[in-house]
């Protein structure tokens, strides 16, 4: 489904990630772990082309995103992305920033856009929050909700950003419980986290990134017990 | 004639420098606000050569007197081009391009100060840089930028004054008139600075309730 080969990007001199190779397949769930300026959140932001790749090729759906013809505006809509400093609209009630881009790219109505809404408030558990403004939600209720706008496009794909980086303790079981859900009914997940027990135990998958590279990946089972590579084992050694 | 007398006699005349000065600004300020928001979108953009336009368009207008910018475009422009310009017309040019390059600025400076966030999870949804700016970055933007918006919009509607120069009957040269017929300057000066204080508080008055509805 996502597809990279060679994938290089420098900001300036600095080059952030060196060559870049993987394969995520439908419905798999990925977590990216790492160190910080390892290039993990540079590596996910790629995928959706909010940064311009260096070098390489992304392959996402059987289409060449770095291709300039490609239309990214059609290809997002089809990739859902959840940041760690959530970044919703302070502007819109809670029901408008889910409703936003439906009505606006999906040619559909009102009406339909928010029963939609609707649901996915009920998903992530906030369907009294509908009618209010961001700044009157926890923290752990606004990744909801963005979570909840990201899913309103009806997305294939979801990227999250360190997306409990930025709770408070007591509100990351919330947001990760929605996130299980979600691959639980098959959404293909790519997650850069530093939750160590969601990666063990949701992701089908482990890439450990290290200063610009992929150096290991593997099932969580093996990646976590038994790690091959010298520095996938100092890290875990300092995390877990 | 005591100044209430003077005020009588004055204050039709006064009135109508009144009205001129109000309309030039109101359509200065209408066409001043979209040169800059256009300005101020292209220098936050990528396009190399339109941002390239608008720093050299708000640096000639910033960088020159707005008295020069009016005996420019009144006097300046139609001895090489083949057309006549109204003063009025003139005045409410200059005025409108002077404010613009201001609000340019203003402009950009509100947009810059939207977290790029922002604009990130609006185009992460699929939606374009410009579907996004109209619908994310600029409603939050726009609040930022209304009192230095209103600010700018009071030093231009004094600025009219200087229209005085070519002409134009608003209110610094009816004062003016009045007073080469009466030789009160002491209390015509009075009388002009009060009625821009009264235009200006209303100015202010309305915008901040403007704000204040915004807020809620």
């Amino acid at each position: 489904m996502i597809s990279v080969k060679n994938l290089k990007k420098s900001f300036g001199i600095n080059e952030v990630l060196k060559d870049i190779n993987c394969e995520i397949k439908r419905n798999e769930v990925v977590c990216v772990i790492g160190p910080s300026g390892s290039g993990k959140s540079t590596f996910l932001r790629c995928l959706n082309k909010l940064e311009e790749i260096t070098g390489g090729h992304i392959n996402i759906e059987e289409i060449e995103i770095s291709d300039r013809k490609v239309n990214i505006n059609r290809i997002r809509q089809n990739i859902g992305m959840v940041f760690q400093s959530f970044n919703l609209f302070p502007h819109l009630t809670v029901i408008d920033n889910i409703t936003l881009a439906p009505i606006m790219l999906k040619k559909i109505n009102k009406k339909q856009a928010e029963e939609i809404a609707y649901d996915l408030l009920k998903k992530v558990g906030l369907i009294e929050k509908v009618n209010v403004y961001p700044d009157k939600l926890s923290g752990g209720q606004k990744q909801r909700v963005a979570i909840a706008r990201s899913l309103a496009m009806q997305p294939s794909i979801m990227l999250f950003d360190e997306p409990t980086s930025a709770l408070d303790p007591e509100m990351v079981g919330e947001v990760l419980n929605v996130m299980k859900g979600l691959a639980n009914e098959g959404m293909t997940m790519v997650v850069v986290t530093h939750e160590m027990g969601f990666a063990r135990e949701v992701s089908n998958r482990v890439i450990f990134m290290e200063n610009g590279y992929i150096v290991e990946e593997g099932e969580p089972s093996q990646i976590f017990t038994a790690p091959q590579n010298e520095r996938t084992k100092r890290f875990l050694e300092k995390v877990l | 004639m005591n100044f209430w007398e003077l005020f009588k006699v004055s204050l039709p005349a006064l009135l109508e420098g009144a009205q001129m000065t109000v309309r030039i600004i109101t359509v200065g300020i209408v066409v001043a606000l979209i040169i800059g928001l256009v300005i101020g979108v292209i220098n936050v953009g990528n396009n190399k050569v339109l941002k390239a336009f608008a720093r050299v368009y708000i640096g000639l207008v910033r960088g020159t007197p707005l008295l020069v910018q009016v005996f420019f475009i009144y006097f300046g422009l139609p001895t090489v081009l083949d057309f006549r310009l109204s003063a009025v017309t003139a005045g409410t040019i200059a005025i409108a391009i002077n404010a613009s390059a201001y609000m340019a600025e203003i402009i950009r400076a509100g947009i810059l100060s939207i977290d790029n966030g922002q604009m990130e999870a609006s185009r992460s949804l699929g939606l374009s840089y410009f579907q996004s700016m109209r619908k994310v970055i600029l409603p939050q933007a726009i609040k930022r930028m209304v009192p230095p918006l209103v600010n700018q919009s009071i030093i231009s509607l004094k600025d009219t004054s200087i229209l005085s120069a070519i002409g134009i009957i608003e209110l610094t040269s009816s004062g003016q008139i009045i007073i080469a017929s009466t030789f009160k300057a002491f209390e015509v000066w009075i009388m002009v600075g009060f009625i821009y204080l009264i235009v200006i508080e209303i100015l202010t008055l309305a915008t901040s309730w403007l704000e204040r509805r915004w807020t809620v």
